[in-house]
This record gives structure tokens, sequence and C-alpha cells, in this order.
């Protein structure tokens, strides 16, 4: 069975790519060198976060302790050392990272770096699905984004959303779209017998709203300062 | 494999022990072994329904703090010799019950019977939650009246999210029973009809217990209303309900009142 196996293994496939790195030229005294990073990295923090950076020793003459020192230092500012040239291989340690040889210099572009949460926030927008039904008594409170209910919210539950509501069954509860000021916020349903409808702090209790629309699909949207209820076709 | 259930509703006075007892006695008069639990600590009612409330030595409570071994505890019906009842202390409060102690107890039950009734007491607090907590299947007692509806949908969601099987990913099957059913009052629309419960509830029905004298009768006499008078309308329903519950398949019908010729003539019975 083995010498089947390793009769049909094939070798592994490599290729040579080469990429652009940063390229760290530390100067001596190491201590004021890191003080300039440490700089840099206040009025942009977490900007070399995930970026390769070679660490050029050229012009100063380290010994491997005073290496393995600096490569600690730079991993507690979050950088992470892809390789190190300008040594003797024979002063990088078994846990160092690699000797890199025959580099070649080019233009970086400083690029500011991005603020991570504007960019989540764009790429999806959150919802919560419920695939059964909310019943008296529960809770569900979901701040972020919409809230999408698959059957009924029951008479003394809620539902407090960051968006909008839907709710595909009958709303006999309490339901708060738009919580965090989210005034295009609405609330949707196949029947409504909701208990409290709110949206964005304007509310309607069941007995404001009109008798007409009861246990007919509707949807409740915010006009200016005004709560309005309109039947769903 | 022994099944655990609970009988349970949120609202009190809507046939929680009533239904405990008489579907306890028509399980065990199919010849099913059962015990019947009362979770009432401190408010015992079910000794009473099974009339067994004067051979009451140790209690549920002696036996989940160690005080009594379980067949110490156990009582047997003087009519049904495979029908149990582990009665609740009238002494003490739920602040009694442990959660430890009501899964040693269960779990003992477990070996020794095939049906296990939690006779669970009105409230959403500790009696209540500890006697839902082991279930394996909950009967859902409700009347036709929206308080009690929306009471039941309260237990529901408990049931989903406070037991043992649903804090492990399971879910506990849910049978709703309703009670004290009228049909003449619910076609006058005084009364909520099925199909607005079911609607409102969202859970299957296991059986409708029409409204009846016999079932205060039974209660008055400490029999469950399935043994006292097993041709009456509530025990029907009753027995209809647990031949659904041991997997048959059972139209669903409002039993009525037989009514023989003297009755019809003298319109009255008496009590």
């Amino acid at each position: 069975m083995d010498a089947t196996q390793q009769a049909v293994r094939q070798q592994v496939r490599m290729r040579g790519r080469s990429y652009v790195a940063f390229v760290f030229s530390p100067v001596v005294p190491i201590v004021s060198w890191l003080a300039d990073i440490d700089a840099t990295l206040t009025r942009s923090p977490g900007f070399f976060t995930g970026k390769p950076v070679v660490l050029d020793l050229a012009a100063v003459d380290l010994s491997q302790a005073a290496i393995a020192h600096l490569v600690g230092s730079l991993g507690e500012r979050d950088i992470r050392i892809l390789g190190i040239e300008g040594v003797d291989e024979a002063k990088l340690g078994a846990d160092m990272p690699p000797l890199l040889t025959g580099g070649r210099s080019c233009v970086v572009t400083q690029v500011e770096p991005h603020v991570p949460q504007a960019k989540t926030k764009a790429a999806k927008s959150p919802s919560l699905l419920l695939e059964s039904p909310v019943r008296s008594g529960q809770s569900i409170v979901f701040a972020e984004g919409d809230v999408t209910v698959l059957g009924s919210v029951g008479s003394g539950a809620e539902i407090v959303a960051g968006g909008s509501i839907h709710v595909y069954g009958t709303l006999r509860g309490r339901a708060m779209a738009g919580i965090n000021g989210n005034s295009a916020a609405r609330i949707f349903c196949q029947k409504i017998e909701a208990e409290l409808l709110a949206i964005d702090g304007y509310y309607q209790t069941a007995e404001e709203i009109d008798a007409a629309l009861r246990n007919r699909p509707a949807q409740a949207w915010l006009d200016g300062e005004m709560l309005k209820i309109t039947p769903l076709n | 494999m022994a099944k655990v259930l609970v009988v349970t509703s949120g609202k009190g006075g809507v046939g929680k022990t009533t239904s405990t007892a008489a579907l306890g006695a028509a399980l065990a008069q199919l010849g099913q072994s059962v015990v019947v639990i009362d979770f009432d600590v401190g408010l015992r009612n079910l000794d009473l329904v099974m009339g067994a409330e004067r051979r009451v030595v140790f209690d549920l409570i002696n036996v989940v703090q160690g005080v009594a071994k379980l067949p110490q505890a156990l009582i047997r019906d003087k009519r049904l010799e495979n029908l149990w009842l582990l009665p609740a202390s009238q002494t003490r409060d739920k602040d009694a019950l442990t959660d430890e102690g009501v899964k040693r107890v269960i779990g003992d039950l477990k070996t020794k019977f095939d049906w296990i009734l939690c006779d669970s007491p009105a409230g959403i607090e500790r009696g209540a939650t500890l006697a839902m907590r082991y279930a394996d299947e909950a009967i859902i007692v409700t009347n036709p009246e929206v308080s009690s509806v929306r009471d039941s949908d309260r237990i529901i969601g408990m049931l989903d999210s406070k037991t043992a099987r649903a804090e492990r990913g399971e879910r506990v099957e849910k049978h709703l029973l309703i009670t004290r059913y009228d049909a003449a009052r619910a076609a006058r629309g005084e009364m909520l009809s099925i199909d607005d419960i079911l609607e409102i509830l969202a859970t299957p029905l296991l059986g409708i217990v029409p409204e009846s004298q016999d079932v205060l009768r039974a209660s008055n006499i400490g029999c469950p209303v399935t043994l006292n008078n097993a041709d009456s309308a509530p025990a029907r329903a009753y027995i209809d309900a647990v031949r659904r519950l041991m997997g048959e398949s059972v139209d669903m019908t409002v039993p009525v009142e037989r009514r023989g010729l003297m009755d019809r003539l003298l319109r009255r019975r008496a009590a």
C-alpha cells in the first residue's frame, strides 16, 4: 500500500516570486531609533500591522542576543519581521527570521492606514434572522441592524432593532426600530395587532393604531416627527 | 425508554393538576407504568386529586435532600397498581428544591417507569423552571381566554430556552391541551376559538377537554376523571389525548355528553 502511494506521489512544485517589503535600517543608538518608530506609530497607529518588514542590519554591528532583543522589541509594537539582511548568517539563531539576500530597491507608495470599522460597515450590513416565533416575555435586542422574524411576535414580547423590523407573521407584541437615531428605519408585518410601534423614539400604542388596519399587512414609517402606519398593498 | 413530561401553563387554575391526574391514570389504564410528581411545593394538590392525601409519609423534598429514599416516598394508587404518586411537601417552599436533587430523582425514576409526569406549579419561578428542567416533552394546558393563552406563550418561550434539552441544543416536543372548552360559547364568540389559540401559539394540538361538571365531581372525591367515569366527555378527551401521546392517530373531536333517555327527560342530574 505504501509503495503504490509513493509511486504516484509527485514532487512538490515550487515557484519563485518577488514581493515588495518595507526595509528598516536601524542606526545606533538603537533606543532612540525605536523612539522614532514609536513616534510614527503614535501618528498612525497600526501603520505597520500586517505589513511585511525586512530588517537591514548592514549599518550596525549587533551581537546575536542584541538582534534577538531588537526583533522582540519590534514584535511588541506589532511589527513582524519577515527576514533579515546585511548580517552574518551565523548570528541568526534557529528561531530568528531567515537571512535574505539580493534585495532590490523600489519606490514604496505611502498609503495612510484606513479606518477598519468604516470598511466592515460598508462591506456588510448586519441583520438578525429568527426562524421561530418570538414568545411572550422574550426580548430581542439587536442594535447593529435589521431584525427579520419568520413567525409571529407574541403579545408581551418585544423586538428592539437598530435598523428595520420585518415580521412574516402576526405582530402582537412591541416593535421598536431605529433605536440609534435611524429615522429611515421601518417596521413591516404580515398582520398588525401590535401593542406598541416605535421608530427612532416616536411611538404609537395599540389604542392609537387605526382599527381599520388591524389584522392586515402593514408598515410603519417616520414622516418627519409623525409615525405613520399604512397598509401594504 | 422512559419519557419525562411536564404539565405546565404559566397561569394558575387552568387545570394542570386535574390534567396530570387524568392523563397519568389514562396512561396507567392503557397498561403503562406511570409516576406523577407534584412540583407544587408548599401548595400541594395532586395528592388530593389522586385521593392519596391520607397516605403521604415522605415527599419529594425529603428525597431531594436525601432524608428519605425514593421507594419510601412513592405512593401506589389503590385502584391502578401501575400508577404511582410522588407528593410534594406542604410545609416547605420552592427554595427547598435543588437542580441537582431534581436531576437525581428524575434519573432514578427513569429506570423504574415508562412515563414520568411532572405537575408544574403556576408561575415562572423556581418551582416551574425546575419542573420543566429535565422534561423530554411538555404538555401546555390552556383555557380559551386571552390571559391564559398569553401566559402559555411565555411558558413555551421558557421551554425553548430554560430546559436542559434546550441548553444542549435539542428541542422539547410541545403539545397543547385546551381545557374548559365550551363549544356553544365559542360559537357565540364569547370565547377564543380553537383556531385562534392555535394561530397564536403555533403549537400542535394534543386534545380539547370540554367544560364539564364531571371534572369537579371527580376532583372532589379524589379520583382522576378518567377513572371515575371513563365514559364521560372529559374522560374520553383525556383518553384520546393519551393515545395521541403514545403515537396513535386519533381524529380530533370535542367529546360531548352522552345523555340517556331519562337524562333528556329530566334535563338535570343530581351532583
